[in-house]
């Protein structure tokens, strides 16, 4: 049994110097294995006086479990180092681009757009849509400018025969509405609208949002709180915000709104003109069957480009139609 | 309107200095667009005086003066062809500066001493007038400044009103409103009735009394038109931008500027007979003080004599019976005219004056007599007269009646959300001539004037109490309202899903006008019919698009034009078609892709898009809403005809893919292939909810088959006859190879497709699947002659 030892410090050196998977697996078999140096110890076991069996049994044990846990230790070593190399072959260059997929991005309109479309709708007003070629009663008779209304001069309408046009604003929504449903409403109308007009401040199409509520009571001064904090909410900043009496057929009081955008070199206000609003006009809910004693309302109505203008620094109005990918590209 | 602040303050004068001024107006609805000194800020200007004139020794064109300041005199040489003895004219004194900064000092003007200058309008930024000399009135006093003299610390105001407000086209409109906003007395003009000399009556006939409701005219004798406009007359109107043309004229834009009523002055030797006030025949003619000669429809109303037509109402006067030097009786006119019947008559003969712009928009339908009144005390000051009696033709069944409107306090409190104390109310509206005639229990009745027509009902009343109590002083409170639930259907699709899906497919949106050029949309859509528009702003943006695709293509030309190689577009919005006679507006996708397929890449291979990109983009599209989308062949006019497909759904045909034919690729000229689409969005984003149904925990069996098949017969065939033979098991099939090329016949191609069978309740066994798979292949031999590749 003198050459246990030996045996064992043998089998734990070559597994310490095994220098692969491999090796170790053939060290295992050579001394583990069914006729494993260690394992014929064992079977030898026989040829002992029976007291000195279990003596010399537990030596040969404690050798072999010395042996199989430095199998153990070493195999997951290797192993690491084999995960390792594997590992560092498969590196790559993280700062490569990916495979070549980009994304595209909505126009500035429809950004503008939704968003718009986010906040009312977040006060329970629904989007109305309708017709782009309208006809003179939507446009203009049932929204109180009858023919030959002066107001008539303020809209640029183009027209395809006397009664047919393409619409000069959403309100036309607001009365189909008015006249298909049933009070209370709460709703804006997004939509391109069209005037005959083409210069640097004026695109024969462009985009409007119009809004309307109607409710048993709802006064000029509902309108006020209702247009601030849109404007406010729209432009994320606390802008001072002043409605200046108007004129549009179609409501009464009607205002313009203005907010305060920066401040001339002398310290004065500049003033913007961005919205139009009011109450809704008497005849208008006449026209649309709503009975204007027991219900009212008010409406408002904004260019959608001019406020995208504003809220994003754009310059040129026309851009926006001229779909230039580089403009394009900068609203996603 | 633009006027003189200086005149207003002669009306109404509040403590406020200019800049409040303006801003009080502007915020009581009269907006001021624009704020201009009446004239350049020049300094040392007087009025000189022009004692001696005589011919510059060296220049043709100039003259040696002799230029008294009323001290002394002294040389001045001068360029202008109106310099004379006795004009006096703004001198510019050694020392002073003219209004572009130019500092005037002693100079030597071709060998001749000027110490000074005389000045015309223009170089004093008076007008735009750089002819000659301006001249100053005989009694102008030398020496005056000329700054206090003209009084020209004063601005013009132009305020751009509404087409409600007519009544602040004048002076006095403007001031009442200004009276109310300052709580300052406003008294309105009542002129004078200037008591008749001579006994001469015009005649006068109104043959139209609906469109001349009334008429007033008088006749005033032996005026003298060589006399001047005075010059504070001279300067209101210049400030208020109109041109000095002759006294007589001159009054009556005066007059119209201070009251509102437009007037006109003919020369009585030239009307033959009377006034007849009547529509126009046809064919007849009419030449205007403009010069141009109109012809006239029966739609036209004119002011004529007993042989022809002198001027066309309410428009403009004409040639042949102005005022001119020859005159000496002149025939006042003041006449009320229907807004209505004038509607759009100027600008039908391509005209707007300054009377126009007020008719149309209405005036005080009581003001003609006073006018009159008012023009003749002018005139007779000016060009001095015999003024006879005042006639008068008025239709009081056809003028406007007058009337009055009830206002209830609550109303007033429910429309503009607070109440305002009853002396309020009653203060603005007696400020705004707005007469109390009856208290009500629950407010007051009120007679609305004839110079504010446009208020007819209490919410008209309510916005001027609104106005002139300030919006901004109104209270900002929330709305009230129910709490309605209002979904809509969950099958329909919001249109944001398709937009944001075609964002992640790397489109850009684009958004192109509705109205397109005609020949380029003739070649794109040859067999729509196109709405025209009537009055188009150009010819390229003339019809109505019946596709979305021109708009696409020349957005990708405007691209490719600016170096942009790979482009991918899409647009939603409406087409317009017309269908047996009916207007047809129908929402529209469209999308455009060309270039490579991907960006430029260190790991892809190059390679332009083609039919299956823009067919895979659809798909994926369809897939994420739930919609099969069925292709099959068929011709466009726009699209290569190997290369297009008609898309259909549910039976439904939606629209078109394909490949840009190349002719108009070319035509465009388009950098390389285009393949686009168009489809009905409607009925895409129309889906359904929805509903579960139980998977098989069998496991799924996957068979491959390669064929040799005709190479005319379509994927479709061959995935129709193979899924009808392949039983109720089968859950998938798909086509992974398809090939042309070496090893096949010619005139064959190679299919790979692999189908794959999972029973709802039992595992399939290798028999049955082979069994499933014979029979597929059986049919695909039997009905499109396949062969089955080993």
């Amino acid at each position: 049994m003198e050459n246990l030892e030996a045996l064992r410090d043998e089998a734990l050196n070559a597994i310490s110097e095994a220098g692969d998977l491999k090796t170790l697996e053939q060290l295992r078999v050579d001394y583990l294995g069914k006729k494993g140096h260690l394992t014929q110890l064992l079977k030898g076991l026989g040829k002992l006086d029976p007291e000195e069996r279990p003596a010399a049994g537990q030596r040969i044990n404690e050798a072999k479990e010395r042996v199989q846990e430095a199998i153990g230790t070493r195999r997951e070593r290797l192993e690491a180092a084999a995960l390792d190399e594997q590992l560092a072959a498969e590196s790559v260059d993280v700062t490569l681009p990916g495979r070549g997929r980009e994304a595209g991005g909505l126009h500035a309109v429809t950004r503008t757009l939704r968003r718009i479309e986010e906040i009312f709708g977040g006060a329970g007003y629904r989007v109305e849509e309708g017709p782009e070629i309208e006809d003179d009663h939507h446009n203009f008779e049932a929204l109180n400018i009858p023919a030959h209304h002066p107001a008539r001069a303020m809209h640029d309408t183009f027209y395809f025969d006397p009664g047919t046009l393409l619409r000069t604003h959403t309100s036309p929504v607001q009365i189909r509405t008015m006249e298909n449903g049933e009070p209370p409403f709460r709703m804006i109308c997004p939509g391109r609208v069209y005037r005959c007009d083409s210069d640097l401040t004026h695109t024969p199409m462009f985009h409007q949002v119009e809004g309307l509520l109607v409710d048993r009571r709802a006064s000029f001064a509902d309108l006020k709180s209702t247009i601030e904090a849109f404007l406010r909410a729209f432009f994320e900043r606390d802008l001072a915000v002043r409605f200046r009496p108007s004129y549009f057929p179609f409501t009464e009081p009607s205002a313009e709104v203005d907010i305060e955008w920066g401040r001339e070199a002398d310290g004065s206000t500049k003033w913007l003109e961005v919205m139009g609003c009011g109450v809704v006009h008497p005849r208008v809910f006449e026209n649309c069957g709503v009975d204007p004693e027991a219900w009212s309302g008010f409406a408002f109505g904004l260019g959608v480009e001019r406020l995208a203008m504003l809220r994003y620094g754009v310059q040129d109005l026309r851009v926006f139609f001229e779909n230039d990918l580089r403009f394009l590209r900068q609203f996603r | 309107m633009k006027f003189s602040e200086q005149w207003l303050r002669t009306w109404v004068n509040p403590r406020m200095d200019s800049n409040e001024l303006v801003e009080a107006i502007t915020m009581a609805g009269l907006e001021v667009d624009d704020v201009d000194p009446v004239a350049g800020d020049f300094q040392g200007v007087i009025v000189g005086e022009v004692v001696w004139v005589g011919q510059h020794p060296g220049a043709d064109k100039l003259s040696l003066c002799r230029v008294s300041d009323g001290d002394i005199t002294q040389d001045v040489v001068c360029g202008a062809p109106n310099v004379r003895i006795g004009l006096k004219a703004p001198f510019a004194r050694v020392g002073g500066f003219l209004s572009d900064g130019q500092r005037i000092e002693r100079a030597q003007v071709r060998g001749a001493e000027s110490n000074g200058m005389l000045c015309s309008e223009a170089e004093l930024d008076l007008s735009e007038d750089g002819e000659g000399l301006m001249e100053l009135p005989e009694d102008a006093p030398t020496g005056a400044d000329l700054r206090e003299y003209l009084a020209l610390d004063d601005r013009s105001l132009d305020v751009d009103l509404t087409p409600n407000r007519s009544d602040c086209l004048s002076i006095r409109g403007i001031a009442r409103d200004l009276g109310a906003l300052a709580s300052q007395t406003f008294e309105d003009l009542e002129p004078e009735a200037v008591t008749p000399v001579h006994s001469e009556i015009p005649s006068i006939r109104v043959d139209a009394p609906q469109a001349c409701p009334r008429y007033v005219g008088r006749i005033i004798r032996q005026v003298d038109t060589s006399a001047q406009t005075p010059v504070w007359m001279r300067e209101r109107l210049r400030r208020s931008g109109i041109r000095s043309i002759d006294a007589v004229v001159d009054v009556t834009n005066y007059v119209m500027l201070e009251v509102g009523q437009p007037m006109h002055a003919f020369d009585r030797a030239r009307v033959r007979g009377g006034i007849v006030v009547r529509m126009a025949t046809p064919g007849e003619t009419l030449q205007l003080l403009d010069g141009q000669t109109l012809e006239l429809g029966t739609d036209n109303l004119v002011i004529a004599d007993h042989q022809r037509p002198l001027a066309l109402a309410g428009i403009m006067g004409g040639e042949e019976s102005g005022v001119n030097e020859q005159t000496q009786d002149i025939l006042l006119e003041s006449a009320f005219f229907d807004p209505v019947m004038l509607a759009g008559k100027a600008r039908g003969h391509g005209l707007h004056t300054d009377s126009s712009h007020r008719f149309e928009r209405g005036v005080d339908w009581e003001l003609q007599r006073a006018a009159t009144e008012r023009a003749t005390a002018l005139l007779l000051d000016i060009v001095g007269g015999e003024a006879g009696e005042v006639i008068e033709i008025a239709s009081t069944e056809h003028l406007p009646a007058s009337t009055s409107v009830h206002l209830r306090q609550a109303r007033v409190a429910e429309v503009l959300g607070m109440t305002i104390d009853r002396t309020t109310i009653e203060e603005i509206l007696s400020r705004l001539g707005l007469r109390i005639v009856h208290l009500h229990k629950d407010g007051w009745e009120v007679a609305v004037p004839s110079f504010r027509f446009d208020i007819t009902l209490e919410v008209d009343l309510i916005e001027e109490i609104g106005r002139i109590y300030g919006y901004n002083r109104l209270p900002v409170t929330e709305p009230e309202g129910r709490i309605t639930i209002a979904a809509g259907p969950e099958s329909v699709r919001p249109l944001s899903r398709v937009q944001d899906h075609l964002v992640a497919l790397d489109y850009q949106e684009a958004i192109t006008y509705s109205f397109v050029d005609p020949k380029l949309q003739q070649r794109i859509d040859p067999e729509a019919a196109p709405i025209e528009l009537a009055n188009p702003i150009s010819s390229d943006m003339a019809v109505m698009r019946t596709s979305l695709w021109p708009g696409l293509l020349q957005t990708l030309s405007h691209n490719e034009k600016r170096q942009q190689n790979r482009v991918r577009l899409f647009e939603t919005g409406l087409r317009f078609r017309r269908e047996a006679g009916d207007i047809e507006q129908e929402s529209m996708l469209a999308g455009l892709i060309t270039g490579p397929s991907t960006p430029e890449n260190w790991v892809n291979e190059s390679r332009n898009v083609d039919f299956y990109d823009a067919k895979g983009d659809l798909e994926s599209l369809a897939a994420m809403l739930g919609k099969t989308l069925v292709f099959e062949s068929a011709q466009h006019p726009a699209l290569h005809p190997g290369q297009s497909a008609r898309i259909s759904a549910d039976g439904q045909v939606l629209g078109w893919l394909g490949t840009l034919h190349p002719q108009l690729q070319k035509m465009l000229d388009l950098h390389g292939r285009v393949c686009l689409y168009e489809l009905s969005l409607e009925p895409v984003l129309n889906g359904y909810v929805p509903h579960f149904k139980a998977f098989s925990k069998f496991p799924e069996v996957r068979r491959d088959l390669a064929i040799l098949i005709g190479e005319e017969t379509g994927w479709a065939a061959v995935e129709t006859v193979a899924r009808k033979a392949a039983g109720d098991a089968l859950t998938g099939l798909r086509v992974f190879d398809v090939y042309q090329g070496e090893h096949i016949e010619k005139g064959q191609k190679s299919v790979a497709l692999s189908l794959y069978w999972q029973h709802p309740e039992r595992t399939l066994g290798d028999e049955e699947v082979q069994g499933l798979f014979d029979t597929v292949t059986q049919a695909l031999q039997n009905e499109l002659g396949a062969q089955l590749r080993s």
